[in-house]
């Protein structure tokens, strides 16, 4: 980490009062729910050894030089009437040191560097849980062949089975980032890509999609949610239970909606259905809309930023356009009426 | 040809040029310094907005789900801020020192093309015009400086931004590549007697090695806009997934452009401060060999490494350790630069003047560029770096930290040779200070920012990931910055002082052997060099100070002619470009007409 790179140019700067307040705040990475700078998968572990070595070496360089130059500065500092220096040209053998100490440094860095690019791609073998990862404009689509399911904006997995995730996007270029378990991989329309991981601690982070890809690009993040086994298990197994389709006549009643919600819900749902599934085992391709079978549980809706509060669903619900500008959902016209029967139905069915 | 500047003193007497003034002495000047002025005065007005766009941003990253600018409209500056910084200040910022110091560098009397030079110049406002004109029709560019494809296809961007930055980099392409060669020629041309390779000025050497970077550099983005100006205006598809288009040979396209594109931006600020600072150490240059092979070995790798912007694309181990040993590699080079720069320091009497302070300042930031260089060398870790805060910060320090420090330096340096004034030193110095702090503030805290996982190009974000209090320092940060240019304004327009001194840093190099401002002509008489500070060793030789130059008539030497037809063919050639954009073909074809009129009669014009 480079903390003590603030201190050394703060001490350059000669401002050694802020040193220990910038210290302090930057060291704290936990204050930073996207940091990477506390990996907490074996991916990330990786990368993040290889990048303490190089932020040592870049340490030791950087006091250094920059004190040669401080000292240079300090040192040679001229008076007027002083008489000319010395006029020197140059000097081979110092040429050849200061060339040749730099190359050993980068050869201390290159050698794991190397290690850990072909660590990175090895195959994380048969017993890993595929998952494959869609980017759309702008929300992150996460489907688990193994389990026949699919969910949108949390990706979740289980704590300490690595995971295979097999990604691709389907329309302009995004990049996939899980800075606590894993980095970030670029995802194409026309070429696969991967990235694996196996998550060390179970919790719930954000993580947010790294290439430009829009006008909501900024508001296109998701939540990466470890569970242990067990409760990963438990989480397949919601997912799997049938839900009722949007055109279902014979919705069961269910607490959290009385019966005059419900059909205002249901004259709303065929327009939702047109662009979105809400049955986590649809697994049909090329919907334009997020999944909605958990929609009701999930921490944040609008592509993991906007906390998933009655209030916050049912601004969605009404105005889309107002609460992200530009996002493919039309603001659909419904009534206060139309949307609190919706959010209800949601909350009712789709937890 | 145009190769008028061997003049003889011997030649058949011609009447004395009077001192031209007024505007149409400007449009239809030839003379390397006065467009080596309206380069520099041009780019620093667009640096100028540039920097009002970056304020912007910066104000509403000051605080978590900001609503000051919408996203599309954050879009848009983020993108103008980078073309603008990068096409439109930076580059034509160092063109401004290209067009005035190489010629008096190397004793010649103008550039070996001085119509060319002109319509590179006017090519070069038409463009950054043209590009900056999208803000007018609320469609500037928005798909980001580097355009990656298929976000630019008509499909997901059927706006006429994505059209403004292709046609207008088209345009700057052509100003870029005309100036490359006429500077390449004047390089390999035009040195006056004595004046071998390995005497020129390190700056002209850090120009000649930026010249052959644009030549083999802006060809391939060129085709990369052809062919993504193909895909939008006549519907083909190398870009398009959906049939069979590829949009990673963009990424491959651009940046092979796009990296040795940095060195363009950083050879010539090498170049400025090799210069200045052994004219205020009072000693030579440390190591100059050592200094003309490592920019060399610089530019060389630079084309070698492209594939490091990629590292998060997934092209394989193999693919990935080469393009980051390359990386590493390129470390040497620079290091061995650093080490010089030291040299030439160490043991010196040291002036701190201001354009010295810029000098020094720019060394301390610019090793901390380098330093985050190599860590994004470091390919795995580059997969938590790419896209990040930790990237802008890496690349403001060796842009800015790097670029404009250093181009700050040539301003006070050498601005009492291009306008007879001498800028304020105590004024220089708080100058210097407040754009040392402000940038400090403004980029340092991007690389916390950045590792505890900012991603870039985004134009909120919310509270509760940490990001709150450093972009609040980073954005007060900014307006000290911003601030610090406000000094220097003040400093030209008001507290400049007159000063007709040819020689006023004791400088060691040709431009300061002539009076200030020089004389059309530059040289009364060509001068022969004999060493790598010729200045110096003539003093040295006379014990002291030399007279001052007089100011000469400047009869029997031959000029080139003014002409206005430079202009005529840069509109021409521009509006071919600009009508292929509207879609109506007869705007082209006007266009051609006047491009081949301009070039006709420029051919047959007398040259002088």
């Amino acid at each position: 980490m480079p903390l003590g790179k603030v201190s050394l140019r703060r001490v350059t700067g000669r401002a050694w009062a802020p040193v220990f307040a910038a210290l302090a705040l930057a060291g704290c990475a936990e204050n930073y729910p996207q940091t990477t700078l506390l990996p907490r998968g074996d991916f990330a572990r990786l990368l993040h050894d290889v990048f303490q070595t190089t932020v040592w070496w870049a340490l030791v360089v950087f006091v250094l030089v920059e004190g040669l130059l401080l000292f240079a500065i300090f040192r040679y500092r001229g008076r007027p009437g002083d008489a000319e220096p010395e006029q020197t040209h140059g000097n081979t053998t110092l040429e050849i040191v200061w060339t040749a100490i730099p190359a050993f440094i980068l050869a201390m860095i290159a050698v794991p560097t190397v290690k850990t690019i072909f660590a990175t791609y090895e195959d994380p073998g048969p017993e890993a849980l595929h998952i494959d990862v869609i980017g759309h404009q702008w929300w992150w689509e996460f489907r688990y062949p193994e389990y026949g399911i699919v969910t949108a904006g949390e990706l979740h997995v289980p704590v300490g089975r690595t995971v295979r995730l097999n990604m691709s996007a389907a329309d302009v270029l995004h990049s996939f980032w899980v800075p606590q378990f894993a980095a970030k991989r670029d995802v194409f329309p026309n070429r696969p890509t991967h990235l694996w991981f196996k998550a060390e601690v179970a919790g719930n982070f954000p993580g947010q999609c790294a290439e430009f890809c829009g006008i909501q690009h900024g508001r296109m993040a998701h939540r990466i949610v470890a569970h242990e086994p067990a409760e990963f298990e438990a989480w397949v197994a919601k997912m799997r239970r049938p839900r009722p389709a949007p055109t279902d006549t014979a919705t069961p009643p269910a607490a959290g909606i009385d019966s005059a919600q419900l059909a205002t819900a249901r004259k709303v749902l065929p327009t939702c259905a047109g662009c979105h599934a809400f049955s986590a085992t649809d697994t049909t391709r090329g919907r334009i809309g997020p999944n909605l079978a958990d929609v009701g549980s999930r921490s944040f809706i609008a592509a993991g930023w906007l906390e998933n509060t009655d209030e916050n669903l049912a601004r969605w619900l009404r105005t889309p356009q107002a609460v992200k500008e530009g996002v493919l959902m039309p603001n659909l016209g419904l009534t206060d009426e139309q949307v609190t029967a919706l959010v209800a139905y949601l909350r009712a069915y789709h937890q | 040809m145009a190769t008028t500047v061997a003049g003889h003193p011997h030649a058949a007497p011609v009447a004395a040029h009077a001192e031209k003034t007024g505007l149409w002495s400007w449009i239809t000047t030839v003379d390397h310094k006065r467009i080596g002025i309206l380069y520099g005065v041009t780019a620093f007005v667009f640096f100028l907005i540039g920097g009002i766009e970056a304020l912007l941003i910066r104000i509403q990253l000051g605080a978590p789900d900001n609503t000051f600018l919408s996203p599309e409209l954050y879009n848009q500056l983020f993108t103008m801020h980078g073309t603008t910084m990068i096409f439109l200040a930076v580059m034509p910022l160092s063109a401004m020192f290209f067009n005035y110091l190489i010629p008096l560098m190397i004793g010649a009397r103008d550039v070996a093309f001085p119509r060319l030079n002109a319509f590179s110049y006017w090519v070069f406002l038409i463009g950054g015009l043209f590009m900056n004109a999208s803000f007018l029709f609320g469609a500037a560019p928005n798909q980001g400086w580097f355009g990656y494809a298929n976000l630019t296809s008509r499909q997901y961007s059927p706006g006429l931004n994505v059209d403004f930055w292709t046609i207008g980099l088209q345009i700057l392409g052509i100003a870029s590549l005309a100036a490359a060669v006429n500077f390449f020629v004047t390089i390999v041309n035009l040195r006056c007697r004595g004046m071998t390779l390995m005497r020129m000025p390190m700056f002209v050497w850090m120009s000649f090695i930026t010249q052959i970077l644009l030549l083999l550099a802006f060809p391939v983005i060129t085709v990369a806009l052809i062919l993504l100006m193909f895909d939008r205006a006549f519907g083909t598809t190398f870009f398009v997934p959906a049939a069979g288009g590829d949009p990673l040979l963009w990424q491959h396209l651009f940046w092979i452009f796009g990296h040795p594109e940095v060195y363009i931006l950083i050879l010539p600020a090498f170049g400025i401060v090799s210069e200045i600072l052994p004219v205020f150490s009072r000693k030579p240059l440390f190591g100059y060999a050592a200094m003309v092979f490592s920019g060399a070995f610089i530019a060389f790798l630079g084309f070698g490494v492209w594939s490091h912007h990629m590292f998060a694309v997934h092209m394989g181990p193999f693919a990935d350790a080469v393009f980051a040993l390359g990386t590493m590699l390129i470390a040497i080079p620079t290091g061995v630069k650093i080490f010089n720069w030291l040299g030439t320091v160490w043991g010196g009497s040291l002036r701190l003047t201001t354009p010295m302070y810029f000098a020094l300042g720019f060394i301390a930031m610019f090793i901390i560029g380098g330093l985050s260089g190599v860590m994004h060398s470091v390919a795995p870790h580059d997969l938590q770096q790419t896209d990040t805060y930790f990237i802008v910060a890496h690349f403001h320090y060796v842009l800015f930290g790097g670029s404009i420090f250093s181009l700050t330096a040539g301003a006070y340096y050498w601005f009492p040779k291009m306008f007879g004034r001498i800028l304020d030193e105590r004024l220089g110095k708080v100058h210097f200070w407040l754009m040392f702090v402000g940038f400090n503030l403004t980029f340092f805290p991007m690389h916390f920012l950045g590792l505890n996982g900012m991603p870039r190009r985004v134009y909120t974000y919310p509270a509760g990931l940490g990001f709150e209090f450093w972009n609040q320092v980073e954005t007060a940060g900014s307006f000290v910055l911003a601030a610090s240019f406000l000094v220097f304004l003040y400093n030209i327009f008001v507290r400049s002082k007159r000063t007709t001194a040819a020689d006023p840093w004791d400088g060691a190099t040709l431009e300061w052997s002539i009076p200030s401002p020089p004389q059309e002509w530059n040289f009364a008489e060509l001068p022969t060099v004999h060493g790598r500070d010729p200045l110096w060793e003539a003093k040295r030789a006379r014990g002291g100070s030399l007279p001052e130059p007089p100011r000469v008539s400047g009869a029997g030497i031959h000029l080139p002619n003014p002409s206005y037809w430079p202009l005529v063919t840069a509109i021409g050639a521009s509006t071919v470009l600009i009508g292929i954009m509207v879609g109506f073909p007869w705007v082209s074809i006007a266009g051609g007409v006047v491009l081949f009129v301009g070039v006709y009669a420029w051919a047959f014009e007398p040259a002088h």
